[in-house]
């Protein structure tokens, strides 16, 4: 088997890491909390409304991408460790739910596309799936 | 670490705005006592699983911690209606939740087993009409097995 170089076999149009800024730009996205954190870089996304497989999740640096907007996502998040959140299908992230996402250094983006478009145009703009 | 740390919180049935609480809280303490991000993620997501199970299920419950230099130990006690048969339950899929906890993006059947793959080890007792109690141990060093 050939070695190969760095870098070697990946696509130069797709960075390897994208930043909260960038995602924000890509979707026409509003970062509601954690500005502080716009150049914080993403690894992977995860899309989905079911808080249950947001808790098998064992990768670090997750970006969520989810149509549900209540407490409990941002508790998942603290809890798997998800300091990115996307709020798609122009959900909003309630006065509480900012609270707790400020408490623990969290991101929060408001998104009026759909679930299904918000994962097409990140993906297209090189970020990773987990699975 | 040289002391032992032990705290209890209680759950309230059906309150989904404060459930997250005691595994945020427990969090807290095992981050402060530097125990590796790994674990931690692992207890916490077990925890924050057996908490919403007890806000959806039951009508009141407690989340007792303690920890010590070779692990952490949570103790999950509910009054509530009990676990008719444990092995279906321990089934992933398999789910009593009402429409409003699927809501809330659980009740999917899958905290039990999911608790279960991130504890080292679980026990799990309970009795119809009275309530359940789940058990679970995160040890901080691999224990070679025998």
């Amino acid at each position: 088997m050939e070695m190969q170089e760095p870098g070697e076999g990946k696509c130069p149009e797709k960075p390897d890491k994208m930043k909260v800024k960038n995602l924000a730009e890509v979707l026409d996205a509003r970062i509601v909390c954690g500005d502080h954190l716009a150049d914080h870089a993403i690894e992977v996304a995860f899309a989905s409304d079911l808080m249950s497989d947001v808790l098998t999740l064992k990768n670090d640096n997750v970006l969520l991408i989810t149509g549900l907007a209540n407490v409990q996502t941002i508790r998942t998040a603290e809890m798997s460790d998800i300091s990115c959140i996307i709020f798609a299908r122009n959900k909003k992230a309630s006065p509480e739910m900012i609270g707790l996402a400020r408490e623990n250094d969290m991101v929060l983006l408001e998104c009026r596309y759909s679930v299904f478009k918000t994962c097409g145009l990140l993906y297209q703009a090189g970020v990773q799936p987990i699975f | 670490m040289s002391e032992k740390v032990g705290v209890e919180y209680n759950v309230d049935g059906g309150n989904f705005t404060r459930a997250g609480y005691a595994s945020s809280e427990i969090k807290k303490i095992l981050k402060k006592l530097n125990v590796d991000m790994g674990i931690i993620k692992r207890t916490v997501v077990a925890t924050y699983e057996g908490e919403v199970n007890i806000v959806a299920h039951a009508y009141s419950g407690t989340i007792y911690a303690d920890i010590d230099t070779e692990r952490v130990r949570i103790v999950l006690r509910d009054e509530g209606p009990g676990i008719p048969d444990i092995e279906q339950a321990m089934e992933e899929g398999f789910s009593t939740a009402s429409s409003q906890v699927r809501e809330m993006g659980f009740g999917a059947g899958m905290g039990l087993p999911n608790m279960k793959k991130n504890a080292d080890v679980m026990n799990i007792s309970s009795e119809v009409g009275k309530g359940t109690t789940v058990e679970i141990i995160l040890y901080f060093k691999q224990i070679a097995s025998s």
